[in-house]
């Protein structure tokens, strides 16, 4: 079996679920990594140290900035000169559309956001969330070679060997595109909700604090302040629900539900959020669930393990301080 | 300008989805139009204003789906084109784009094709990089703005790390996010028309394409494994003690 897993990348920053697909790729086969970029000699050192085998490079100046068509272009060519049996690739925007596009090329087929493998001689399983996460369906692919994308943090992530090294394959791109780049603005930093260990997320509750004399959404982002507050200490990451997403009181990269994610954290404090069913779907894989929520009945405290019932803007503040002393930050 | 929306029929967000004897089932909750597609038809309309032109939704689907484009022509979409085949009872996402792309050159000379970013039901987000690449058409996906000058369609695509901006001739493939603006409710006068269209049936053979083979099948549906948490409300007699009980049991469950 030959096995290949691209190294998703953003302005110099490896996408740390790379590193998950390369301990899967692991499992089954030694791993070739795939780095396409222009000036990635950086990421073909950490996808060594993750554990790649070999690494194939394309480094072209015209790659500086993702592209699809050019992205799937130069992977279609190499996988058809080499004839992998399955290509790994972490489940972000940028790796499925790339694997969309060979997989048209390759006339192949593509496993998305992936929660589990099971793998023989034969044949691969992929376990992946459909309906919101409300289902999980068994897929196979019969063709090769197969894409899957792997849900971040379902996979565990590889320790890294500082210094590993191995040999390296170049190979030229492709470079063909109907698409300009033209500009790009940084967005918010922070942890994204994909990789976040901790996710401190908030609702509609966010905005309901009459005594502040704000309006909705100035009390509103006062809310999403004491979020960030805990989540920052936490190093965590900020989640929000559909509601505070449509609300526009923070923009929907954060939302969490709902096809927003499907996220799974090792601990989900969620804030002045009811509990939709698509919001708790979206938060079944998180492994504690903390609600804080003013009303009792709300539907959150049925999955969540540990309940306060109270006013988020009084208590956000306390549990913060709170673990700053413990933590002793 | 010549504009295509794709769309898709898919259960209610809101419905309980669970697995039974092998089958998805939705209970008595209702197929809706799916919910990102109403942001890619409400993007076709604003074009349409300001642009000129006319509107297309595109459904693969059967019988039902027939709902769904009228939601798309209530909304104010010019026409509805229905892909029904027998044939396309199992197909994957290959196959979809395929017959999707097949069906855009059929209705021809289009300009622009939207989609929603993706379903909520198999939510494999891979339609519209595929329909592009089977077109042969550059993409712009997950548009959260778009601006058309001429021939020349940008757009300002929404990514976790930021935005970029991007730009294409036409004819574009673009998926769209839902800060290109809250898709407008059908009025009482798109209802009334809507409920009168006549929506042609487009069948492979009128296509001229063979059923395409599914690469990509379920081989099992499961229901994700049942979550009892007994939740245990924490007290205490100041929120400052219930707070410190709260970080004390967090951090005996060792996730920091």
């Amino acid at each position: 079996m030959k096995t290949w897993v691209y190294i998703d990348h953003f302005k110099g920053e490896a996408v740390p679920s790379s590193w998950e697909a390369i301990g899967v790729g692991k499992t089954l086969s030694p791993v070739t990594a795939l780095v396409f970029g222009s000036n990635v000699e950086g990421i073909v050192k950490s996808s060594f140290e993750f554990g790649a085998d070999e690494v194939f490079v394309v480094d072209d100046a015209a790659l500086a900035d993702f592209r699809a068509e050019t992205f799937a272009s130069t992977l279609s060519a190499l996988a058809m000169a080499a004839a992998p049996d399955l290509i790994l690739l972490p489940n972000t925007f940028r790796a499925r559309e790339m694997a969309a596009m060979a997989a048209i090329d390759l006339n192949s087929g593509v496993l998305i956001d992936v929660t589990a493998l099971e793998a023989n001689v034969e044949q691969i399983t992929a376990t992946r969330p459909i309906y919101e996460g409300k289902l999980f369906e068994k897929t196979i692919c019969s063709t090769k070679p197969q894409f899957i994308t792997l849900r971040g943090r379902a996979f565990p992530r590889p320790s890294r060997q500082v210094g590993t090294s191995g040999p390296v394959s170049r190979a030229s791109a492709k470079t063909h595109s109907l698409t300009i780049v033209e500009g790009y603005s940084a967005g918010e930093t922070g942890v994204s909700i994909n990789d976040a260990g901790i996710i401190v997320a908030g609702g509609r509750g966010v905005s309901n604090n009459p005594s502040m004399g704000l309006d909705e959404k100035a009390t509103a982002k006062k809310g999403f302040e004491l979020i960030g507050d805990l989540a920052s200490l936490l190093g965590g990451a900020i989640g929000a629900s559909r509601a505070a997403v449509d609300a526009g009181y923070i923009p929907y990269s954060h939302q969490v539900g709902q096809t927003g994610k499907v996220v799974s954290p090792d601990l989900y404090i969620a804030a002045g959020i009811s509990g939709s069913i698509q919001h708790i779907v979206g938060i079944r894989t998180a492994k504690l669930v903390i609600a804080i929520n003013k009303d009792s009945e709300a539907p959150i405290f049925t999955v969540a393990r540990y309940g306060v019932v109270g006013d988020l803007f009084t208590f956000l503040p306390l549990i913060t301080n709170a673990f700053k002393k413990k933590l002793g930050k | 300008m010549k504009i295509v929306v794709c769309i898709k029929q898919v259960p209610d967000s809101e419905a309980k989805v669970v697995a039974q004897n092998g089958q998805v089932s939705w209970g008595e909750s209702p197929l809706v139009i799916n919910p990102f597609d109403e942001y890619a038809v409400e993007a076709a309309l604003q074009q349409k204003e300001t642009q000129g032109g006319d509107v297309t939704a595109v459904c693969i689907g059967n019988d039902s789906a027939r709902d769904a484009l009228k939601h798309a022509l209530a909304m104010g979409a010019d026409n509805a084109i229905l892909v029904f085949d027998p044939a396309l009872a199992e197909i994957d996402s290959q196959g979809a784009a395929r017959i999707l792309a097949a069906a855009i050159q059929k209705v021809d000379s289009v300009d622009m094709v939207i989609f929603g970013r993706q379903t909520i039901d198999t939510a494999t987000g891979l339609t519209t990089a595929q329909t592009a690449r089977v077109l042969g058409w550059p993409m712009l996906a997950l548009a959260g703005s778009i601006k058309v000058d001429g021939r020349k369609v940008v757009v300002e695509r929404v990514i976790e790390e930021g935005k970029q901006t991007l730009s294409a001739n036409m004819p574009v493939v673009l998926s769209v996010v839902q800060s290109i603006g809250e898709p407008r409710y059908p009025s009482f006068m798109g209802i009334r028309k809507a409920s009168k269209a006549n929506i042609p049936v487009w069948s492979l053979s009128d296509m001229g394409l063979q059923a395409p083979v599914a690469v990509v099948k379920r081989v099992e549906l499961l229901n994700p494994p049942s979550r009892n948490v007994a939740c245990e409300i924490i007290n205490g007699s100041t929120p400052e003690e219930i707070a410190d009980t709260l970080a004390e049991k967090i951090l005996a469950e060792k996730v920091l």
